[in-house]
Order: C-alpha cells, then structure tokens, then sequence
C-alpha cells in the first residue's frame, strides 16, 4: 500500500480533478473522482493518506483551487458513505468542514462535506454530539442563507433538516432561541420551488421536535407563521407545462407544515376563513383542503370560535355551487368547491363535542329549516324553480354528509326532521289528491337523500347494531310506511325523476345488510316482489324500466359480496326464477330483446344464478331453432338470433373473466350439435342467412374459449354428424350438387369449428376433413374457404399418418394443372385451374380461388415454405394470361376470363390484410411475426419486372396494377420506406390505370394513403424529390376524381405537402398545380373546397408575394 | 412606432356559433363565402372581422346561379382609414378561396363612413386593386391580414 506509482496515480487523479483550467473536461474530473472514490473503497489507499497528500491543495490561498480542493473530499466523503471510518478521522474531519463554512470563496465544499459526513449511519461510525453541536453553531455563526445560490442554499436547507432529524438531542440542547431564530431567517423570503420544499417539510420537523409548551416555539409561532403563510395559496403565476404536478407536492408540504403544531392555529384559522371568501376557486378549493386537514392537529378552540362564520360561509358556497339537477346519490362531479365544502361540513361535525356543535348550527339554521319547512310547497318537480332546486339539493346534501357524520349526528338529525317527513309523504299519500303527478317530490328527496345517508353508517362486517340507536328505532318504525309510499310512487308515477329517485330509495332499503334489523327480511322480500314485477309489466317506460333493472342489478351483486346466504336465497327465489320463466314463457306482449338484456345482466351478479340462466338458455335457443327449422319460423328466428347474440356478446366474455373457460362454451356447442342430430327434417325454405351467420359466429367463440380437450370432443361430435350425412360422403364423382339446408348448416357450423380450434387440437380424421372441406369448397361454399385457410394455418409439422406436404399436394393436384413448358420442372410452368368438369361455372372457380388464398395466409402466417407454390400459382396466372388465353374449354369467354383474374388479383387483398372471419389471435391462429414483410419482399420482385416488362393490353396490365396495390397497401410503411426508390413510380402508374375504372376506387384510396404516408417521412421526401414531376402530374389529375370525395380530398393534400419539398423541384410545377387548384375551387363537395384553399395559399406563397391570380 | 390608433378600444361581439356539418359538403356557397372571411384579421387589432362585427352573415350575399358575390362592410368607426384596407384583404381573400367564375362586389355599408363613395370606388376598380397590389407594403399587410384564416 501506498508505493509510489499507486501514490503518482493518486496525484494525477487530484490534479485532473482540482484544474479549473478548461484543459480538463467534466466527465474527465467525473472520472477520476471515480478512480480515486474506488481505490478508496477497496482499501488502496487510506483516507489519511489522501488527505495528507492534498494538504496543498486544502490550504491553498488561491481561492478556486482551495474551493475544488475541498469540494474533491466532500464529493468522495459522498461516495463513502457506506464504508466504515474510524471515529478519529471522522471527528477531525467534521472539525474541518465546520471550521470551512466561515471560508464563504469554498462553501460549496464544506456544505457537501458537512452534509456527507452528518448523514453517516451509526453503524459505519456517525459523527458526535458535539460535532453537530459544532457545525450548528459554525452554520449559526457564518451563514446568510438567503445570501446564497440556489443550489448552496438547498444544501443548507438539507443540513438543517439532517440536524433535526438526526441529532434532534443537539438541537433541543442548545439555546432554543438562537435555532428558531436562525431558520426563520434562513427561510425568509424563498423563493425556488425545489428549496421551497425543503423550507416547509423544515418547519414541519421543527415543530414536531420541540413541545407544545415550547416557550422559543411559541414566542416564534406568529414569525414563523407569517413566513408560511405569505405562500398560501399556492399558485404560480407564469405556469409552465409540468407545473401542475409540483404546485400539488408543494401545496400538500405547505399544508403539513400549517398543520404541524397547535400553535399556528389561531394564526391559520383566520387566514383560512379569508381566503375562503376569495373569488379566486383554486384558492376556495385550496382553503378548505386546508381547514379539514389542520382539523384533525389543532385543538380546536379557534375553531370553535369561528364556528358561525365558518358556517355561513360553506353555506353561501354550497347553496351557490350546487347543481340544480336533483338526482340522488351523485356528488357533483364537476364542483370540486362544494364537495370540498361538504367534506369540510362533515369533518366538524365528527368533532363536534358536547357544549359546542356545529350540528345545531345546521339545524337551528334559517335557510335550512325554512327550506325543510316548505317542502310541501315543492310539490311537482316541474314546477320548482331553478332556484328553489339548488337550494333544495344544497340542503339535501348538507343533511346527508351531517348524517353520515356519525351516529350521534344521525340520530338528532333523525329526530328533528325525519318524521315529518315521512308524515309529509305520507299525508300527501292519504290525500289522494296527486293526480297532479305524484307525491310531494320535495319530501321524496329529502328522505332518500337522508336514507342514502344511513346506509353509508351501516358496514356489513359490523355483526351487533346499535339497536337501541334513535335512526334505527325511527327507521324500523316509519320504514313499512316509507316503503309502501315509495312502491306506490314507483308504480303509478309517470314521471322519470320520481321512479328514479324512489328506486332510488327502495335499492337503499334493499341494500341493508340481513343483519340490520331496522329492514325486515319481509321489506326486503316485498321491494324484490315489486321490482320483478315492474320488469315483468312496465317495460314500455324504458328509463323507469332501466333503473329498475340496475338496481335489482346492484342489489344482486352486493348481496354477492356480502355473502349473505339467506339474501341470495330469497333473491333466487323472487327475482331469479321470476327472470328464468320470462325467458321460457311464450308471453309476446314484452319484447324478447328486453328479456335477454334483463336475463343476462341479472346473471352477471352471481355464478350462482348464471350457472341457471345458461342452462335455460342453452334450452331456448335449441327449442327456437328447432321451430325455425321445422317451420320456418321467422318470430323465432328473431328471438334465437337474439339469445345467440347474447351469448356470444355478454355471457362467454363474463365466464372468460371469471376464469371458467372450457365447461359453459362446450355445453352450448354439444347442445346445438346434438340438436342438429336430432332434427333430420328442415323445412325447405329457409332463407335467414343472418342467423346463420350468427349460430357460426356463436359456435367460433364458444369452441375458441374451449381448452384443447373440449375441443376434440366438439370435433368428434360434429364430425360424426357430419359423415353421417350421405352428402358428404366421399364417393369419387365430384359431382357439384347444391346443398339443402340442414347440409348447409351442418357444413357451416363444422366450418366454424374448424375455424376456431386450438393448435394442438388434434383430430383424428384430418385427412376425412380435409377433402369433405374441399368438397364444399368446390360446391362454393366460401366459409369452408375460411376453415381450409385455418386447417394449413394449424395443422401441426409432426404429424405422423397424415404430413402437411401430402395435404398440400392433395389441394394442388386437386385444382391446379400444371402444364409443363418444356423445361423439365414445373417451376414457371404455366399452371391452370383444373376445371375437368365442363359444368363447373364461375362460381366454383371463383371459390377454388378464394380458397386457395386462404390456404396461402394459412401458410404464409405459419411462416411455411409451401406458401410459395401458392404465390407462384396467382403470379403465374396474373402474368401468363395476358398472353394465352386459357386452353381449357370451361371458361371461354374473356369476361369470364376477366372476373377471374380480378378474382386473383383480389387475393392478395385476402392474404394481406387482417380478417375478423378467422386467422385471427382470438382464433388461435399460428402468427410469426413480420409475415406481411415477408410476403412483401417475396411478391415484389417479381411482379414488378413483369409489370416494367409487360407491353400487354390495358386489362391484363390493370390487374397486375390492383395485385400490387393490394399487396403495398397491406404492408406497415416502413417496409414500403425500404423500396420507396422503385416504388414511386409504380404507383402512380398504378393509381393513373386504376382511377379508369370505378370499381378500383377504394383500391385507389388505399394506395393515395401510402403515397401520403411516404410523403411524410423524411427519408420519403427524398425519392418523391426524385419523381416530382410524375407525382405532380398523377395528383394534379386526381383532384378530379369523380368517384370518390376522400381520394379528392386526399390527392389535394398531398400536394400542400409537396409544396413544402426544396423550392428547386417544386418551383416549376406551380402555374400548373394553381390552375388545376383553381378548378377544385369550384368542387361540389366542402371539404374538398376548403383543402383547395389551404393548397392554393400553400403554393402561391412559395414564390413571391405576387397573387398571379 | 406605430402611429396612434383610430379607434383604440373597439366593441368586441361574440361569434356566431355555426352547426359543425355532420355531413362534409353540400354545393351551397352562402354560408361557405361567409366562413372564408370571418376569420380575416382587423387590420389594427387582434380580433377577427367576426368579432368586431365588421362583417356579418347577413351582409354577405351570395347567387350560386350567377355567379355573383357582395360583401357588404361596417367599418367600426366613421373616419377609419383602415376601410380600404379591409375592403382590399377581403377581395383578395376572396379571389384566393372562390373559383374565378364568381364576380365580387366589395361595398361599405351605407352612411358608416365619411367618403363612402372614394372607398366603394377604389375596392371594385380593377386597375386600382391590381395597383394596390404591386405595393409590397400593402401586400404585407394584406398577408398578415390573412394568414390566421389559412389556419
């Protein structure tokens, strides 16, 4: 240890570190601050060592180099602070640094030093008392805090702070004065948010450390206070973007530090009361946070004080801020100021004690009594005035946070007004003299208002009530009336806003916990009883009746949480079995969709009761298919489109969610299966493709949720339905021959399984399968296309009897002939469609194509290598019949030709894009990333030389146009970036040929929107500079396009883009761009017109300020 | 320094609320016209022509069929000499935003300003308008005018 290359290193690290000079960088100094902490960590050298060999540059008379000097052992003291040192050096050191603080040139050193070294764990040896006792008094006797920079003042603000939290028996040793003093003036006027921080959480500290009875403390308190208090409230006047987060930190340390000690109260309290009064919101807001929160620290007695005052103004602020909206239970969402207000109300009154009460207040006040008192005079909801409502909400929520206070606020609150309340409404019940519109809607309000309140003082983990309580007495005897008023209201009021509050009120009542005696379990029973009934008769008021519905909803699902058997019983009983009839009834005066929504969401509460529902459901579903089939029902095909909906919409996303996957969706599928077995007769004529479509979609969200298990039983099911059926038996003649309807639903429900089984699946009768789909495919029937796509997609590589090469060759030879050229191989042999059939007519080709499309995503997705053949295939066939008409005598005609080719080139459209039908995650799907990329650069090569290469006529060239529009339009932009250079001009060549023929126009949108995209980007920009003239010219010309305002509108922003590329290639194009703009002026539709104007600015400024109009 | 204000604190109206178009465009120039102008400028303070109500929705009239366009102007206050320069931006707006079958008239509201007449006569004489516009100053101006309309 110390030889001397080690003591040279040492040296050389000092000095790169102490050189002010600019020779030496900062991550220099950084680094070789590094060097020397490591060496110090890992015992190379000694501290001792260290310090005698910067003596020099400790003791220096040159200020900059002293200061660097100190600052170097400081900031390795930092990085030390978990290595332990001996007492001794720790004392001298701390000796120093102290001594330092006078030495005003190097302060930043010592205040680093200071702090490094008080922040030491006991355990690695900590500094003493009485060296913290000399670093206070030197901090005391040398430093003008205010005096600083921002950065050596939060160092002092944190050496305070380490002080009283470290070595708070220093503090509390040495004079109190001198340190209450010494902070006031250090915090005095501070104004950086970062130390502003520091400064509160310091008073905080401070008066937590000293007593109460503290004599320095309180003679400081009204110093102290006015010091804080000139902050409050917290706002800052040039707002920047992240402010918002640092005012909320800096406003909750403020509010910690007024609510630290007792002592500031009658300091707080008065200014909190001003500025509750101010106009400003943010301040109102701001105060009353405030006032809750010192509530809980202060002893209370300004308060109390102030209670009158306080009072009048939460009042004035509630009774202002109110909503005039009375709907019952919702705060105000959008008035922090009076909920902050009621919040502060409710806080009083927890601490209300005997001889003071802020309760009284409330109740003995003017406007609130009087608003109680008149309560019969807001009878009609409609005729209250704006005014009256506001005020009527403002009590109403007043004596709602009063009475969820506590029990005790309850129970006087209960025994001032509740029974005249209740007699109020019920008066006006006997009167029978509300043909006007119902009771007294004032009293109804005030009553569920107050209800909404005892149920917040009800928790259901509480076993024993105070039953002896005076609300619950009142409760328990008014409450039979209360809820016979209510049900009435509910049954014969029209009008939504009393049924809403009275179910309301009646969901409240429902909600006690079994427990709580005030409710009866009959009560309970009795508003189960009238809610069913409501949804049972009523559903033609469809509010009233929703808000029925969700409430029986709420009370369902609490009753869930709360676990409370005897509740659940009687609700399965009442509401339940109620639901479970209604779907089963063959009642056709309520509307069945009504039936499934209130079925379904009633199950959604409770596992228990949807376990039921699903059951029932499964019936009825299976029992109206049956009438459809059977007769051609088309009520009940309405009704199981409806259920099936249902089903696949609501009731397998909540089994997902709960994390039951596989019993419920097997269930359902074996059922329509076995249904499907059972019923051999269909009637003939059954033309709702809807509700096909719908049972498929069905059957491929239940059978994708299925675990793998599951699934081979739903295939083996289905599978053996399906080979039961003489039709799809595989006899040798390919005979097409139309399906009858009950074929065509087995056929596309075994689709929708297929389409939707697991990778791993496994099924024993792959290769059956596969030639029963191709059989149907043939018959051109397209969801089998989607199932051959998902068979390749999945089919596992390991198979053992049956390989995916060997399907593959089964689909090829099956309907594709390939003619040797000569060649030898059939690489670019020109293939054909085998049609051997003459009868065969466009439809089967057309769908033989589709398929094959599909079998080529399967594939491509999966990453196989056979997905080649299936390009080469639709290639060839793009490019080779431009030149050979087909030889085989099926299609002749070239219409027919025609239709099939841009059945071809739209199958690029298939391969590329994303489909909702199948091949999609929640399908199963086997996806490799970056496959449309793959594709991408497969494709393009080729079918771009063949178009450079190919002279033949318009169509053929037009089709190769719309393939390769497809395909770019498919592919993310970054890939198309890649090849833009080569790009470009094939798609304006592309979009010139396609904007001839109407039917392109979503393909020519499509690709417009790519060229708008490479237009964007930066490296874009570039190729377009290269080819601006070609563009300019291709746009320019659609800014006419008659078929489609977005292509319009489109191609007019693509040139206000381009008129921000270099002056030098734009500049020449501009006559011309503002005469075909000039023309766009004059477009029929807005928007296009509106675009032209911005273009035309654009371009017309881009030279001079001349108009050249 | 700029000279003193003509009118230094002028009335600031509302603007009109116009219905959002749920369905994008319909051949009707009426409104369209109004809408290419009230975002203009004034040349003297911060506010829109809207604002001010130096332009209105009533005074613009448009005939689709024959191709025919008349603003009609209120200048804030008598003496504004800063007529002739919102009668210029709004031509040259409209030249800009119309498609050129459409003939502008420009004209001050009658009896809001002292020499109505020279002002009328200047706005709708081509000769003058074109002169106008060879004066680079003027052009600036015209352009600051417009600039927040393109927004």
């Amino acid at each position: 240890m110390g030889d001397s290359t080690t003591i040279n290193r040492v040296i050389k690290h000092i000095e790169t570190y102490v050189d002010s000079s600019s020779s030496t960088s900062p991550s220099q100094q950084d680094a070789s601050l590094d060097a020397l902490a490591k060496l110090l960590l890992n015992d190379i050298i000694t501290l001792e060592l260290l310090v005698r060999e910067m003596e020099m540059y400790l003791t220096t008379t040159d200020n900059i180099i002293r200061a660097r000097g100190i600052l170097l052992l400081a900031e390795l003291l930092t990085r030390l602070s978990s290595k332990p040192l001996e007492n001794k050096t720790i004392h001298s050191l701390i000796g120093f640094f102290a001594d330092r603080l006078s030495d005003w040139r190097a302060l930043r050193g010592a205040l680093v030093g200071c702090l490094a070294l008080m922040r030491r764990k006991i355990g690695v040896g900590a500094i003493s008392g009485s060296d913290a006792n000399a670093v206070a008094q030197s901090f005391m006797q040398n430093l003008q805090v205010q005096s600083l920079g921002q950065h050596d003042r939060k160092l002092c603000f944190e050496i305070l702070e380490c002080l009283i939290d470290s070595y708070p028996d220093t503090v509390m040793s040495m004079e109190e004065d001198e340190f209450v003093y010494v902070i006031c003036e250090a915090i005095d006027g501070e104004k950086d948010p970062q130390c502003l921080l520091l400064t509160f959480r310091l008073v905080e500290r401070l008066a937590q450390l000293y007593p109460e009875s503290s004599t320095s403390l309180a003679s400081y308190a009204e110093d102290l206070f006015n010091i804080l208090g000139s902050y409050f409230p917290i706002h800052f006047t040039h707002p920047k973007g992240e402010d918002d987060l640092k005012r909320e930190e800096l406003s909750r340390a403020l509010m910690l530090a007024f609510a630290s000690t007792p002592l500031f109260e009658p300091f707080a309290i008065p200014l909190l009361l001003e500025k509750l009064s101010s106009s400003l919101p943010s301040a109102k807001i701001e105060s009353l946070k405030y006032l809750s929160y010192c509530m809980d620290n202060y002893r209370g007695n300004e308060i109390q004080e102030q209670h009158e005052t306080l009072w009048s103004s939460l009042k004035d602020i509630v009774l202002t801020s109110a909503p005039s909206s009375l709907t019952v239970g919702s705060g105000y969402q959008d008035n922090k100021v009076a909920d902050e207000a009621l919040v502060l109300v409710q806080k009083l009154i927890k601490q209300d004690k005997d001889p003071v009460s802020f309760l009284k207040l409330i109740l003995k006040d003017v406007d609130v009594s009087m608003t109680l008192n008149n309560l019969s005079n807001y009878s009609n909801h409609d005729d209250i005035t704006v005014k009256d409502k506001q005020r009527l909400n403002a009590v109403g929520r007043i004596l709602h946070v009063s009475a969820a206070a506590s029990v005790a606020s309850c129970n006087s609150i209960f025994q001032s007004v509740f029974s005249e309340l209740v007699n109020g409404l019920q008066s006006v019940m006997q009167e029978k003299d509300y043909a006007s519109g119902g009771p007294k809607f004032g009293y109804l309000y005030v009553c569920v208002e107050l209800l909404a309140a005892c149920s917040t003082l009800v928790k259901p983990a509480e076993i024993t009530y105070h039953d002896k309580e005076t609300w619950c007495t009142m409760l328990h005897s008014f409450g039979p009336i209360l809820t016979c008023s209510f049900v009435k209201t509910m049954k014969e009021s029209t009008h939504d806003i009393y049924t809403h509050t009275v179910v309301m009120g009646l969901q409240i009542l429902a909600s006690f916990p079994g427990n709580f005696l005030p409710v009866s379990k009959s009560t309970f029973e009795e508003i189960l009883v009238e809610f069913t009934s409501i949804i049972v008769l009523k559903f033609n008021n469809a509010s009233a009746w929703r808000s029925v519905l969700n409430a029986l909803v709420e009370i369902g699902s609490l009753i869930k949480k709360s676990d409370d058997f005897e509740k659940m019983a009687s609700f399965d009983v009442i509401v339940v079995e109620r639901m479970l009839a209604l779907l089963s009834s063959d009642d056709l005066s309520m509307p069945f969709s009504l039936k499934v929504e209130a079925v379904s969401k009633i199950g959604m509460t409770n596992l228990k009761y949807m376990l039921k529902i699903v059951q029932e459901l499964n019936t009825t579903i299976s029992t109206n298919l049956q009438k459809y089939w059977l007769g051609g029902n088309s009520k009940s095909a309405e009704h199981a489109m409806l259920l099936l909906e249902c089903y696949v919409e609501k009731v397998l996303p909540w089994f997902q969610n709960i994390g039951d996957t596989d019993n419920v969706p097997m269930h359902f599928a074996l059922k329509i299966w076995n249904v499907i077995e059972d019923n051999t007769l269909f009637c003939d004529s059954l033309n709702e493709k809807k509700l096909l479509e719908t049972a498929m979609n069905g059957m491929k969200h239940a059978v994708a949720s299925c675990s793998e298990e599951s699934q081979s039983m739903i295939l083996d099911k289905a599978f053996s339905i399906l080979s039961s059926n003489m039709s799809f038996q595989l006899n040798e003649s390919m005979q097409r021959a139309e399906f009858s309807c009950r074929e065509e639903w087995i056929i596309s429900l075994f689709d929708s399984v297929i389409i939707a089984l697991r990778p791993k699946t496994q099924g024993k009768n792959t290769k059956e399968i596969l030639q029963i789909i191709m059989r149907a495919l043939s018959n051109g029937h397209i969801p089998s296309a989607h199932a051959l796509g998902s068979l390749f997609n999945k089919m596992p590589n390991d198979m053992q009897y049956f390989s995916l090469e060997e399907a593959m060759d089964i689909t090829f030879n099956k309907y594709i002939v390939r003619f040797s050229n000569g060649d030898g191989d059939n690489e670019m042999g020109v293939s054909n469609l085998r049609l051997s059939n003459v009868n065969y007519g466009l439809v089967t080709s057309h769908a033989i194509i589709v398929g094959l499309a599909w079998v080529g995503k399967g594939l491509l997705m999966r990453g196989h290598e056979k997905v080649k053949d299936v390009i080469k295939f639709f290639l060839n066939f793009l490019i080779s019949n431009g030149h050979r008409p087909i030889s085989n005598g099926s299609i002749s005609s070239p219409e027919d030709c025609q239709d099939l080719m841009s059945a071809v080139a739209d199958s690029f459209s298939i391969i590329m894009s994303d489909s909702e039908a199948c091949l999609n995650r929640n399908l199963h799907a086997t996806i490799k990333p970056l496959y449309k990329q793959r594709l991408f650069n497969m494709v393009m090569p080729i079918l771009l030389s063949s178009i450079v290469k190919s002279d033949s006529p318009m169509p053929h060239k037009s089709m190769m146009h719309r393939a390769l529009a497809h395909v770019i339009s498919n592919t993310p932009l970054s890939a198309i970036l890649g090849e833009a250079k080569k790009l470009i001009p094939l798609m304006v060549d592309g979009l010139m040929i396609l904007s001839e023929d109407v039917q392109n126009r979503d393909i020519v949108y499509n690709l417009l929107l790519v060229l708008s995209g490479i237009l964007t980007d930066k490296n874009g920009q570039e190729v377009i500079v290269e080819n601006t003239h070609m563009v300019i010219m291709c746009l320019t010309k659609l800014v006419f396009y008659k078929h489609m305002m977005l292509v319009r509108e489109t191609a007019i922003q693509c040139l206000t883009a381009m008129s921000e590329l270099p002056y030098a290639s734009v500049y020449r194009f501009r006559l011309e761009v503002l005469k075909a703009l000039s023309r766009a002026l004059d477009d029929p539709k807005r928007s296009v017109r509106q675009e032209a104007v911005r273009c035309r600015q654009a371009w017309a400024s881009i030279s001079s300020r001349s108009l050249h109009i | 320094m700029s000279p003193a204000l003509i009118n230094a604190n002028p009335v600031v109206y509302e603007k009109k609320e116009r219905p959002v178009r749920t369905r994008p465009g319909d051949a009707a120039f009426d409104e369209y016209a109004t809408e290419l102008i009230d975002q203009l400028e004034d040349p003297e303070h911060p506010y829109s022509l809207e604002e001010l109500k130096v332009i209105t929705e009533d005074a613009v009239e448009v005939d689709d069929k024959r191709s025919y366009v008349r603003v009609t102007f209120t200048p804030t206050v008598e003496h504004c000499s800063m007529a002739t320069i919102i009668g210029l931006c709004l031509r040259v707006k409209l030249m800009r935003s119309l498609p050129s079958r459409f003939k502008v008239d420009i004209k001050v509201a009658p009896g809001t300003h002292a020499t109505e007449d020279a002002v009328n006569k200047q706005l709708n004489d081509k000769e003058r308008v074109a002169a106008a516009l060879e004066n680079p100053n003027l052009v600036d101006m015209v352009d600051e005018c417009l600039t927040p309309s393109f927004e």
